[in-house]
């Protein structure tokens, strides 16, 4: 089979999971709504103040659309970092680089932004910028050592996430005390329902950094050689080392800034699809989006239902599915390399 | 000789000074050479006489800070880099990919400067990619990811890449380095059938003396960054010249049954100052 139609039937496969999610996110939750209800408030002959309606279109709708987007972007970004690190554990949480976000959105939530779409595109800067920022750390600190061996760029990115962690705490508690316990909760990854134009906001930011990571999957593939190497073969390696970096980190922001720091889906989502697609990134790109958005959904749905009516933050579903994840995959397949 | 392929005039680089790291930053001096469509010519010389830095100027990794480098009579700095890819293919040292590419999809990479805007790979890529591998004896491999083969194998995998990129041009850096005996026969062997049968040009960068003395028309002689000697083998592969650019003692024969020259180290192991001076195996990378 040609690389183009294992790509059209793994995206048929993955579109149909995806859809599959959705609508069991749609069906079920915490609020005791017959599936008849559901389908009458979808196809708007219910009431539009109904409990059904409100709940399935202005609650449980916009929810499932946060998760596939999160999902789908975290785990391009995944991709991106593995393949721009050419670490195969590299991921946006692990690497540190949502701490940075995250403590970007904190610092601009503390000067006063507040929930609407400009202040969502403020929030997002200041996320982006604390990407930047813990991404220049830990380069700085792997380059220290000599190369990028694969430890080195784990340990610091591991070190600079906890340094973020803790500047975030001293943020919060100087500021209000009170609120530090909704701030956890965010920091695990909440996929709270967000106003129509944010989600507007997320989804094109989402967009651009998705583009620019798909348009290079191919140099992406060179880059695995070496830096060198790709330049022999006819690759501006720094032009897409800079392109792969600035999407990765734009898709890692904007998930922290709308839905909070959720680990894991990176290393997750890539990995299992390279098992069955193998490492090319021009197949991995586009999977990952829908195999992420799947992903993530089924997470939240779970996070939502297992302790209901309590919920979860999905963050915590990832967070135990991928840490004996990294483990599993430090112990058998990285051994060598390590 | 027609019009050189590639042509060198007074090529000098310099690494820029970094502090703590080289107490005299190394430099290339007043290179000049010229290279023969269809010939096979060898770099020789020790550890860090410049062979790894003219490989990376040849290729534009790196600039000369003097001279010029021509490729088919036009400057280098004005060819494109994919251009460039499509006229020269590196063979580098041994190095996996981190992830488990197989061998069709590593092939296959050579094909990106012939068409960089392409997402996937169209019929002729796919024919040219299939024609390397036959070439080197690996079509049968294609499937199969790179970490599963010996190294003999993988070697003739990356010089299929390479041969995807239908060059002129086919530069290997140490291709013998981490061979074992019978490898490092086919892949001279290998070499002189590709140089022959499809007229590709051919830089060896080795160590291994004995194997550029025998499969090269040419061997230049580097050392501390300047040509030391240039022709053919007899001539370069000559005992007092050897002997000083490698700061021991070497005898050189003719083979028996190729009549090329044979050189061989005068092993001292008993005198108390034999050492590192002496071992040519020891591999630093610039």
């Amino acid at each position: 089979m040609s690389p183009a139609a294992r790509l059209m039937t793994v995206l048929g496969v993955l579109a149909a999971i995806l859809v599959l999610a959705g609508a069991a996110a749609l069906f079920v939750g915490s609020a005791a709504i017959s599936p008849r209800a559901v389908v009458s408030a979808v196809t708007g002959r219910a009431a539009p103040e109904s409990v059904e309606s409100v709940v399935t279109l202005s609650i449980r709708l916009p929810r499932i659309l946060v998760a596939m987007l999160a999902g789908g972007a975290l785990a391009v970004a995944g991709v991106a970092f593995q393949g721009l690190t050419r670490n195969p554990l590299a991921e946006p949480s692990v690497l540190g680089i949502s701490g940075g976000a995250a403590f970007g959105v904190v610092i601009g939530q503390s000067v006063g932004f507040g929930p609407g779409v400009l202040e969502a595109a403020g929030l997002t800067v200041f996320a982006f910028a604390g990407a930047l920022l813990a991404a220049g750390a830990v380069y700085l600190i792997a380059a220290a050592g000599r190369g990028f061996q694969i430890q080195t760029l784990l340990l610091a990115g591991v070190i600079v996430g906890i340094f973020f962690a803790s500047a975030i705490t001293v943020v919060i508690s100087l500021l209000d005390f009170n609120r530090l316990g909704g701030v956890i909760h965010w920091l695990l990854g909440n996929l709270a329902p967000i106003p129509r134009g944010s989600l507007a906001l997320f989804a094109g930011l989402a967009a651009l950094g998705f583009w620019l990571v798909l348009t290079r999957a191919r140099e992406l593939n060179l880059l695995a050689l070496g830096e060198e190497s790709a330049q022999q073969l006819g690759v501006n390696a720094e032009r897409l080392k800079l392109a792969i970096f600035i999407g990765a980190a734009l898709l890692t922001a904007s998930v922290v800034a709308f839905a909070g720091p959720i680990g894991f889906v990176g290393l997750i989502v890539p990995h299992a699809l390279r098992m069955v697609l193998g490492p090319d990134n021009r197949l991995l790109v586009p999977a990952s989006l829908v195999g992420g958005g799947a992903f993530l959904l089924l997470a939240d749905t779970l996070a939502r239902n297992i302790v209901a009516p309590a919920e979860l933050s999905v963050g915590v579903i990832t967070s135990f599915c991928g840490a004996p994840f990294f483990v599993y995959l430090l112990r058998t397949r990285y051994r060598a390399s390590l | 000789m027609g019009a050189p392929l590639l042509e060198l005039n007074g090529v000098g680089f310099a690494y820029p000074a970094s502090p703590g790291h080289r107490e005299r930053p190394f430099r290339l001096h007043d290179l000049s050479f010229a290279i023969a469509p269809g010939e096979i010519v060898g770099v020789i010389g020790p550890n860090s006489a410049g062979k790894t830095t003219l490989i990376r100027l040849l290729t534009r990794v790196l600039a000369p800070t003097a001279g010029e480098i021509v490729l088919e009579g036009r400057p280098l700095a004005r060819w494109s880099q994919a251009e460039l890819a499509r006229r020269i293919a590196v063979v580098p040292q041994g190095v996996l990919p981190r992830f488990p590419f197989t061998v069709g999809e590593l092939v296959l990479m050579g094909r990106y400067p012939h068409a960089p805007d392409r997402y996937f790979e169209n019929p002729a890529d796919l024919a040219a990619a299939r024609e390397a591998m036959a070439a080197t004896g690996v079509l049968e491999l294609a499937a199969l990811p790179l970490d599963s083969l010996s190294g003999g194998e993988r070697q003739r995998a990356v010089v299929a890449r390479a041969l995807a990129q239908e060059p002129r041009l086919l530069i290997l850096d140490e291709p013998t380095a981490h061979l074992d005996l019978r490898y490092q026969a086919e892949s001279a062997a290998l070499l002189r059938r590709l140089n022959r049968e499809r007229g590709v040009t051919v830089l060896l960068v080795s160590h291994d003396l004995n194997l550029a003395g025998e499969i090269c028309d040419r061997l230049l002689l580097m050392a501390d960054g300047r040509l030391v000697a240039a022709g053919a083998p007899e001539a370069v592969l000559e005992e007092s010249l050897l002997g000083a650019v490698f700061a021991c003692e070497v005898t050189v024969e003719k083979s028996a049954t190729t009549r090329r020259p044979v050189v061989q180290l005068t092993w001292r192991v008993d005198s108390p100052n034999a050492g590192a001076a002496a071992s040519p195996t020891a591999n630093q990378r610039r």
